[in-house]
């Protein structure tokens, strides 16, 4: 740092200047071109009735406000409906796959994470393996797998489940756990009313048996990524609060929801976010895969643009169904950005669990054990 | 050798832990290490699976999707991958565009990522603001607008096309950022004085000192690259520009209504998977660690 102060100083700052912006020229150019300049593009797109030929800019293109957006939103015709079902299934596989694979990957960084266990590094490459191949890839695998004559259902029949077959079978699951009980229609008040062309008993049918299958996926190939950054999390931990609340009697199960777990928070902000952002983008697989079949039940609203525009030539449509999916996870973001920000409860609760040098990791360990005796005891509770 | 070290001291930092919880250790120990072993063969099982279905014949490929040995090994598949299909333009493709863009990669974020790191100048802020406005950009919104552009450049259905928009990102540049602020100035200022310029000192002195970090951006942008697909289902139409996964993806959906094939799109799959498994393996320890690193950035 004062190393820098004092070249700056000397008079050298012109000259950095020009290298500075010569330097990171070619990546502003890039990112600018490919990046900034599109998203602009197709905001323009959303609001104009461009066909697909020629310019987007040309005199034949026309300013039609909000027209595409409402013809989703509240148009009452295919495109609302359609567009309601991509959100219903979309929504299905966030709510089920950001919690799954979170606690997953947390369950498995805790369970390797042990300094004393044998074949660490054997136990973490399995678990990570998943994440390096391509969805692409691991899609086509998946279809194999869940066909009807695959192996999930050869494994299901060893145990006398016949498996249905999975990517075909368009029933929600919580329509078919209640058919279990004898319900087939949903009551007057569900079936009745409508949101975004599908009736309250639809949203809530759960994914379908189709959608469950890609949700089994999306669980199986990133918690080995979110898992690393859950073993860097822990291997940054504190130590001495930790052994605190050993010395104060607290079992393993407390030490973890009550010292390792709060400690956790940032970590877990940031695989909540990645799982939600990522989770609401699901696109190459159903691309490889089912494209949106059986009966509309895994479109996504990411297929859904893709194919409104590319396939139906409606632009101005894909790309409004882009941008409110781009508002969808900007939302989710901020959303859960609140939720999971510090507490002043929480903090009180957790001060006297940190010592002096937690924040900056660069404090020894010396220095953080000669703060204050923790007392954790009696604030506990 | 960073990574062996961070190993040692995590021991070191378990080592009270263990000494204090002893009692019951030999039960829990071996719940832990059944566990353990359960989760990894469910996440091996399906690729083990892979393998050997696509050396399967397709009747046995339905017959007995469990079994890891063929009963009648054949090859038939992966021949009729490289008789009857594209897989080896495919497979072409995919490398041609992911040496360029890891190469483009290394160059441009870690010149980026110096300047940021090192260099005083006026906009230096605004370009890091920049750049993370940018990187939170979810990609999905940008597969039409990226089309837009590409044929509004003129550069629609070409390698330049399905090149040139990978060529940087914003994670890169800040992975580059993160180890440059960690080089130690005096190793530059030696060079100044001797009246190297700053490129020379970025690309003599610096760089050279690099490798960790270059590392780690040549296996994120190969992984990257090789496992792209969106993007080239945006930029490309013609089939002599078609990539490995968009090929391998047609392979999959395109002919569902003929007969199965399981074992050939298995095959196509799993020799898909090679370069990334090989490069997986070779680098592994510092695969675990780059993505630690990348997000601590």
């Amino acid at each position: 740092m004062s190393a820098n102060a004092v070249r700056s100083r000397s008079g050298i700052h012109g000259h950095e200047t020009a290298s500075g912006w010569l330097f990171t020229g070619p990546v502003l150019f890039l990112l600018g071109l490919f990046l900034v300049i599109p998203v602009l593009m197709a905001l323009w797109v959303s609001f104009s009735d461009w066909g697909g030929r020629g310019s987007p800019f040309s005199a034949g293109v026309h300013f039609i406000g909000f027209d595409n957006y409402s013809k989703l939103l509240a148009g009452g015709g295919l495109a609302e409906q359609d567009f309601g079902t991509s959100l219903r299934n979309n929504a299905w596989y966030v709510v089920l796959v950001v919690p799954l694979q979170t606690a997953l990957s947390l369950f498995l960084a805790v369970l390797v994470n042990r300094a004393v266990l044998r074949g660490r590094g054997f136990f973490r490459t399995a678990f990570y393996f998943p994440s390096v191949t391509s969805s692409v890839a691991i899609t086509v695998l998946w279809l194999f797998l869940f066909s009807s004559t695959g192996s999930v259902n050869k494994l299901l029949s060893y145990i006398g489940i016949t498996g249905p077959n999975w990517f075909n079978e368009p029933s929600g699951i919580l329509h078919d756990l209640l058919g279990v009980f004898g319900v087939q229609n949903g009551p007057a008040f569900l079936t009745g009313g409508t949101f975004l062309g599908i009736s309250w008993w639809d949203w809530l049918a759960g994914p379908s048996v189709a959608m469950s299958a890609y949700i089994i996926m999306g669980i199986f190939t990133t918690s080995g990524t979110f898992m690393l950054l859950f073993i860097a999390a822990l291997q940054n931990l504190d130590r001495d609060v930790t052994e605190a609340a050993m010395v104060d009697g607290a079992n393993g199960w407390q030490r973890f929801w009550q010292v390792t777990l709060p400690q956790l928070r940032p970590t877990l902000f940031t695989v909540l976010t990645l799982g939600l952002i990522g989770c609401w983008q699901v696109f190459d697989q159903i691309y490889t895969g089912t494209q949106g079949a059986p009966d509309k039940t895994t479109l996504t609203p990411a297929y859904l643009s893709y194919q409104a525009a590319f396939q139906d030539q409606g632009w101005g449509q894909g790309a409004a169904i882009a941008f409110i999916l781009f508002v969808i996870i900007v939302f989710f973001t901020l959303f859960q950005r609140w939720v999971l920000r510090e507490r002043k409860v929480s903090r009180r609760k957790m001060r006297p669990y940190l010592s002096v040098g937690t924040g900056s990791s660069g404090v020894p360990a010396g220095a953080a054990a000669a703060g204050p005796p923790p007392t954790p005891d009696g604030e506990r509770r | 050798m960073s990574i062996t070290r961070s190993t040692d001291t995590a021991g070191t930092k378990q080592h009270p832990v263990r000494r204090r919880d002893r009692n019951g250790t030999v039960a829990a120990t071996s719940v832990l290490y059944a566990v353990l072993i359960a989760l990894a063969v469910i996440y091996i099982f399906p690729f083990l699976v892979q393998v050997a279905t696509s050396f399967k014949s397709e009747t046995e490929a339905a017959q007995s999707p469990v079994s890891l040995v063929p009963q009648v090994w054949t090859t038939a598949a992966y021949r009729g991958l490289f008789a009857h299909s594209d897989f080896p333009v495919w497979f072409k493709n995919s490398a041609i565009v992911t040496v360029c863009v890891t190469l483009g990669r290394v160059f441009f974020d870690s010149l980026a990522g110096y300047a940021l790191a090192r260099l005083h100048f006026r906009g230096r802020g605004a370009i890091y603001a920049g750049l993370i406005a940018v990187m939170s950009v979810p990609g999905v919104v940008l597969l039409i607008p990226k089309f837009l552009v590409l044929n509004q450049v003129g550069i629609y259905d070409s390698y330049t096309g399905m090149i040139v928009p990978l060529l940087t990102d914003a994670a890169g540049v800040f992975i580059m950022k993160n180890f440059f602020e960690s080089v130690p100035i005096s190793v530059e200022e030696q060079a100044r004085i001797d009246g190297a310029g700053t490129f020379r000192v970025f690309w003599s002195i610096v760089l050279p000192m690099s490798r960790p970090a270059l590392m780690t951006i040549i296996i994120l942008s190969f992984q990257g690259s090789w496992n792209e697909l969106s993007h080239f289902i945006v930029s490309t139409q013609s089939p002599a520009l078609t990539t490995l996964t968009k090929g391998v993806a047609s392979l999959a959906s395109g002919q569902l209504g003929g007969p199965t094939q399981y074992p050939l799109k298995l095959a196509a799959a799993a020799l898909m998977t090679i370069p990334v498994a090989v490069m997986f393996f070779i680098f592994q320890r510092r695969i675990m660690n780059a993505t630690e690193g990348a997000v601590k950035g």
